[in-house]
């Protein structure tokens, strides 16, 4: 293992705290919606359920947080310390993002300790409420910010390379790449519905064990309800992202296609294997879905991998990243609708055993639905750090140690991982929100608002 | 003023404040552990908390400010810094790491645990070793170039008095920073217990501060003599400084006027660290990287600028809204709120 090289061990090393940052960032975006939702909901129904949840909700949040915020920290190093070459020579287009984006992590990350310590210290809740939104926009604005830093890598603008140098910077065109809205636009609404599907996830194990009483059902409505409209912003916002593909990273979607020959009305392959002749078998096909989902015309033609330099072309595992992540949100849609239409159609009882099941595997799927999108998004432009300027092997650091400092920090990760489970278990274990409610606010009745 | 004073200067104020916020919570958290271990944790734990909770991740943004700030400027410093600093910078991320999170995982968990504690308490002793190993670095000579890209002389770096005088001269200030503040903090809470507890610590660990700051001056001398003559030039801003902390010890010692105190010791750290800094320039990493040579383009270093305002105009009213929450809310620092 010590005779690999920098390069592998640089990508292995920023993989791995990508892939821990991404649950702990995802969560930290979405959930102070749903906390800000929950207040709001709370103050205006007078329900005291709504505030208790905006409150445990919290709780658990600063501990996700706390995480979020090392390991973010740790990211923004490493890729100065792993990829010194690419900072360097892209730090010239694209620090307006990066500078930013701590702004936007300093000011949500002042009003998120205003918002922890004022709960009872206001005469008026709503203005209690009132600095859960700079939190809720501090942390979209993180996302936008930093996403849009991916999204240059994958299509870099705003600048032209004249012999090797970087010449004529448009720091805005380089923000606002190609790329940018559609990745923004799906990185925020999948962190939403992957917060609310966690945090169902929760209610509805809470219902499940004690059978549940009127305070895990509201919070399962509330995130059902979440999770459904985010669900299908996410579905819009992943469409789009295959458009934007077809026509600016064609080799990426080829790859995730696993489509070949360019030809017109293609067909999408779903799952399958390829044998040594690259020939897939064992899929599902659908006829001519491919050039629909590209390019919005069942016709269209649609490039093939053939057409890339054999050098350049993305690895071919990345079609299951592509199907999992698809499937795995098709799922999401598929059971909060299922959730929603049994509560509404009054006949059928949503709190069913089985659909409770069905919606305790959604908040871990969604999760994971995550990670196969950015390892699909990342994986998919190999061999490129920047798209057609840089590749990874140029960027990456010499430095001997790097394999030492990939084992400290697996070692560090598998700490942190299990301690914030731990915690997080004895945090809601010891303090179940029945007791909690009883001491809190004894005079409530059993629908909630205030007797 | 050019774009490369005006940046060096922005980063220089947010390292600053770092070293001033990070300083109270690095020590803050040391103390914790020290009073638990001699029994006396009902003193000051209380304090402590009650004025870091709100905003240890405030803390955090500054250094992450610095190091985004310093590559967006300086897009060369990545490089050059990036690829000797592997080990060392890891190093520091894990200590943060562990750090940020146990602290979260004490204060907000349920249950209070010693090993949480002593993590913290240990490591913030440990990453301003950590940190300040990329000062040492850039007055050069611990670094060098070859045909398989820049390294770190480790050996170089571990026997150098000049490394050393700066760790421990790290260290202590910590200490003696966060002492200080803590005092302040506790006379207002009206707690005489934790000031007269907070009080015999900032006094004792004000003689290693100034031993230090006179050692690692000397150790400069030998290491670097073009920053040490520059430092000699602007010997009136370590004039200055020595004045303040004269100024600061008879203030803390008489048990008068903390916040005067407190500021007194910023205004000593102020004026040793810009004195420091611009000693250092032209150079920010000697010999390779000079301010003008490595500065961003002026198309990005306007952008930046300008980004620069409008981000002070968000967060100067919100840092003062919180202060005003935690810090100068007389009621909250009594711990009635």
């Amino acid at each position: 293992m010590f005779e690999a090289d920098s390069v592998l061990l640089s990508r292995l090393l920023t993989s791995l705290t990508l892939m821990f940052h991404a649950i702990f960032a995802t969560l930290g975006v979405g959930i102070p919606l749903m906390i800000s939702i929950a207040e709001l909901i709370g103050i205006r129904k007078k329900d005291s359920h709504y505030t208790l949840l905006a409150q445990r909700w919290a709780r658990g949040y600063v501990i996700l947080v706390a995480v979020g915020v090392v390991t973010g920290t740790a990211i923004g190093l490493q890729l100065s310390l792993l990829w010194p070459s690419f900072m360097q020579f892209a730090g010239n287009v694209i620090s307006l993002p990066l500078f930013l984006e701590t702004f936007a992590f300093f000011f949500e990350a002042i009003f998120l300790g205003a918002y922890l310590y004022t709960w009872d210290r206001f005469n008026k809740p709503i203005y209690h409420w009132l600095l859960s939104l700079p939190v809720v926009i501090g942390g979209g604005l993180s996302a936008f910010f930093i996403t849009t830093v991916n999204a240059f890598m994958n299509t870099p603008d705003g600048f032209d390379l004249t012999n090797g140098e970087i010449t004529s910077i448009n720091p805005m065109e380089a923000m606002f790449n190609p790329a940018t809205p559609t990745k923004v636009f799906h990185v925020l609404t999948s962190s939403y519905l992957t917060a609310a599907a966690i945090l169902a996830t929760i209610a509805a194990l809470a219902i499940l064990r004690k059978r549940g009483n009127a305070y895990h059902r509201k919070a399962l409505k509330l995130t059902m309800v979440v999770t459904f409209i985010f669900a299908i912003l996410t579905a819009v916002a992943g469409d789009l992202s295959a458009k934007h593909l077809a026509e600016h990273q064609p080799e990426k979607l080829a790859a995730a296609e696993w489509h070949f020959e360019t030809e017109e009305s293609a067909d999408l392959v779903v799952f399958g294997t390829l044998d040594e002749n690259n020939e897939v078998q064992n899929a599902i096909r659908i006829p001519n879905m491919l050039s629909f989902l590209a390019f919005g015309d069942f016709n269209a033609e649609v490039q093939g991998l053939e057409e890339i330099n054999e050098g350049e072309q993305p690895p071919l595992i990345i079609h299951y990243f592509f199907d999992l992540m698809v499937s795995l949100g098709m799922y999401a849609l598929g059971v909060s609708f299922l959730f929603l239409a049994l509560w509404k159609l009054k006949r059928f009882n949503p709190f069913n055993k089985w659909v409770l099941w069905l919606v305790v595997l959604n908040g871990p799927f969604a999760m994971l639905a995550i990670e196969f999108g950015w390892l699909l998004a990342e994986v998919g432009r190999q061999p490129w750090i920047m798209r057609g300027f840089m590749t990874v092997a140029e960027a990456a650091t010499t430095s001997p140690n790097v394999a030492w400092m990939l084992l400290l920090f697996i070692g560090l990760y598998v700490v942190l991982g299990f301690t914030v489970v731990r915690v997080l278990r004895k945090l809601f274990k010891d303090n179940p929100a029945e007791l909690e409610l009883e001491q809190k606010y004894p005079n409530v009745t059993k629908s909630g608002v205030d007797a | 003023m050019n774009y490369e004073l005006i940046g060096i200067t922005v980063l220089w104020v947010f390292l600053y404040g770092y070293l001033i916020v990070a300083s109270i919570d690095f020590g803050a958290g040391f103390f914790a552990y020290y009073a638990k271990l001699t029994k006396q944790d009902h003193v000051v734990n209380k304090l402590i908390s009650r004025y870091l909770s709100p905003v240890w991740e405030v803390t955090n943004v500054f250094f992450v400010f610095f190091f985004v700030g310093l590559v967006g400027f300086f897009p060369d410093a990545a490089y050059y810094f990036g690829q000797s600093l592997l080990v060392p910078g890891s190093i520091a991320i894990i200590l943060i790491a562990i750090r940020g999170s146990f602290y979260a995982f004490e204060n907000y968990g349920s249950k209070k645990s010693h090993l949480f504690m002593f993590l913290y308490g240990a490591t913030g002793l440990f990453i301003p070793a950590a940190l300040s190993t990329a000062l040492t670095i850039s007055e050069g000579g611990f670094i060098e170039e070859t045909e398989t890209g820049v390294h770190l002389l480790t050996g170089e770096l571990l026997r150098s008095p000049y490394s050393w005088s700066v760790v421990f001269l790290a260290i202590v200030s910590v200490l003696y920073i966060s002492a200080a503040f803590l005092s302040f903090y506790a006379k207002k809470a009206g707690d005489t217990a934790a000031f007269q507890f907070m009080r015999k610590l900032a006094l004792f660990w004000s003689t290693p501060t100034i031993i230090a700051s006179l050692t690692t001056f000397i150790a400069m001398s030998q290491h670097n003599s073009r920053h040490f003559e520059n430092m000699l030039d602007l010997w009136w801003m370590f004039g200055i400084s020595v004045a303040f902390f004269l100024g600061a010890l008879w203030l803390i010692y008489s048990e008068r006027r903390l916040g005067l105190a407190f500021i007194f010791v910023m205004f000593q750290f102020f004026f040793a660290f810009f004195g420091y800094g611009a000693g250092h320039l032209p150079y920010l990493l000697e010999p390779f990287i000079t301010i003008s040579d490595s500065v961003t383009n002026d198309t990005m270093g306007l952008a930046l600028i300008i980004a620069f305002i409008a981000g002070l105009c968000l967060l100067v009213p919100s840092l003062i809204l919180l202060m005003k929450m935690f810090l100068f809310d007389a009621e909250y620092v009594k711990g009635k709120k």
